[in-house]
């Protein structure tokens, strides 16, 4: 056993053929990117019950693209995301999917919670009938099962293949992205739907526990509310949104002439086993050395750093500390962020900071943090790229960090494909 | 209610579970299922609402007395008539 992978072929290489995204500042990925390079934020005013006014970054798909009025009256709102980013992946990769046999296709998908949404407005629902259980709706099981989400994407596009979601608090994006390199290397599908959604937005109660920790961002200004790195950060923009990629083997790319946006170079996973919330920049660190030792490469080889920094003044020195101890004090990496336009878009989070960073293998640019007026000096780089994007020389890999509570910890590499 | 008002409920909780089909032409003497796209999680929705609106409960052995337009203005007239 080695720890790069092991069997080089094209057999063992996944890479990413097809992307599907709703944000709250862009419903395909092209809307997306431009609106990162242009520094157009997706976050907006939002009054939830209970708790009245606050800030959300929404997405505003039109969810009868894909599915009938009647489905979204029958399902979820993670569900619906999971199908539009679903469908607009497939379409993306010009993959013959009719012909396509459908009992070969897994569906992962990385969630942070499920269930929530559907728990609080039924227990709403029967608040105005005395809390009679009479009236609990029987929709609630299949509605708040964990595989909720992915489940409906099988219903909706035929899929008979294997179909899960994967949940990994806020590191679960780039866990649905790495079962599914697994299973494509495994030989147990032959193409995955990978990524991660969240519709967490639609339950007060995230919203009331990061304020009642004193994590949930204020602002006047929804567009400012959510920056990591500003000395004057002062916490979490919740977010709902969903991405899903097309992951191949590269044999079965390269057959098709199909389209490849970046091949992954390498992921990990581990835990901090030290706190339920507060992170721990070492095993962070640990976490960031192990996807490079997979990958095969040292730091030096990185050209990007999208951070998972969620702008609480505490994650965001620790997530610095972390890349600081193994990027080293005079690194020139560029060091970004993808949540300070779209506030924190939680189980889904990995996967939509990864495809808004993608295009940079090709026009070379590197999306800024935005919102940065007073840079803390505790999470200063040398490349830390603020507030306008910069054009870089060379972009061959990214390395994208999501971190999530209960010290779960991942880490992905793409690299440019070359053959 | 008129037996026109319940058939008029009726099929407004019908057009709310079922919000793609076409009601214009239901037949009151043919099964609603055989019309239009409802399944038991979607009769269980007819059920529920009118526990919720009307306070009624449906046992499940009266289940079937509730299949057609007609069927369902039956049942529900001694329930409905003088509200």
């Amino acid at each position: 056993m080695t720890d790069t992978f092991s069997a080089n072929t094209l057999d063992s290489r996944i890479v990413i053929t097809g992307v599907g995204i709703t944000a709250p500042n862009g419903n395909t990925l092209s809307e997306f990117r431009h609106n990162l390079l242009n520094g157009v934020s997706g976050v907006q005013k939002f009054t939830t019950r209970y708790l009245g006014d606050t800030l959300a970054g929404i997405c505003n798909f039109d969810p009868l693209k894909y599915q009938k009025k009647k489905d979204l009256r029958r399902g979820t709102r993670a569900g619906s995301i999971s199908i539009y980013c679903s469908h607009e992946a497939v379409i993306d990769s010009k993959i013959d999917f009719e012909n396509f046999d459908k009992s070969r296709i897994g569906i992962y998908l990385g969630i942070t919670e499920h269930g929530n949404v559907e728990t609080e407005n039924e227990i709403y629902s029967i608040s105005q009938f005395n809390y009679d259980t009479k009236f609990w709706t029987h929709h609630h099981n299949p509605r708040t099962v964990a595989n909720n989400p992915a489940g409906e994407v099988t219903l909706n596009m035929k899929i008979t293949g294997p179909h899960y979601t994967i949940g990994a608090a806020c590191a679960a994006g780039n866990l649905g992205i790495i079962q599914g390199v697994q299973m494509l290397r495994l030989g147990e599908v032959d193409m995955a739907l990978v990524g991660g959604i969240s519709e967490s937005i639609h339950t007060f109660g995230i919203f009331a526990a990061f304020r009642n920790e004193g994590a949930l961002a204020v602002n006047e200004d929804p567009a400012r509310a959510s920056r990591p790195f500003d000395r004057d950060r002062n916490g979490i923009v919740v977010s709902e949104g969903g991405c899903v990629f097309v992951l191949e083997r590269l044999s079965d790319a390269l057959k098709r002439g199909a389209k490849i946006y970046a091949e992954i170079a390498g992921y990990a996973s581990n835990s901090d086993a030290t706190d339920f919330v507060l992170p721990n920049s070492e095993r962070q660190a640990e976490c960031i050395k192990l996807a490079l030792k997979k990958a095969g490469i040292g730091p030096e080889k990185i050209d990007l750093v999208n951070t998972h920094a969620t702008s609480t003044p505490l994650g965001d020195v620790n997530e610095c500390k972390s890349i600081r101890s193994v990027f080293g004090e005079n690194s020139e990496v560029y060091v970004n962020n993808t949540k300070s336009f779209i506030g924190h878009t939680m189980g889904a989070a990995g996967a939509i900071e990864l495809a808004g960073n993608l295009d940079s293998f090709n026009d070379m640019m590197v999306h800024p943090t935005i919102n940065v007026d007073n840079v803390d000096p505790q999470c200063e780089f040398k490349n830390l790229v603020m507030n306008k994007p910069v054009k870089a020389k060379k972009i061959d890999y990214i390395l994208n960090n999501s971190f999530g509570m209960l010290g779960i910890n991942s880490v992905l590499i793409v690299k440019r494909f070359v053959k | 209610m008129t037996d026109q008002d319940i058939k008029n409920v009726i099929l407004e909780i019908v057009a709310d579970i079922a919000p793609d089909a076409d009601l214009s032409d239901i037949k009151p003497d043919i099964r609603l299922r055989e019309q239009i796209e409802l399944d038991s999680m979607d009769f269980l929705d007819i059920v529920m609402e009118l526990r919720k609106r009307y306070a009624i409960d449906v046992p499940e052995d009266d289940y079937m007395k509730l299949s057609t337009l007609n069927g369902c203005v039956e049942y529900l007239r001694p329930h409905l008539k003088n509200r």
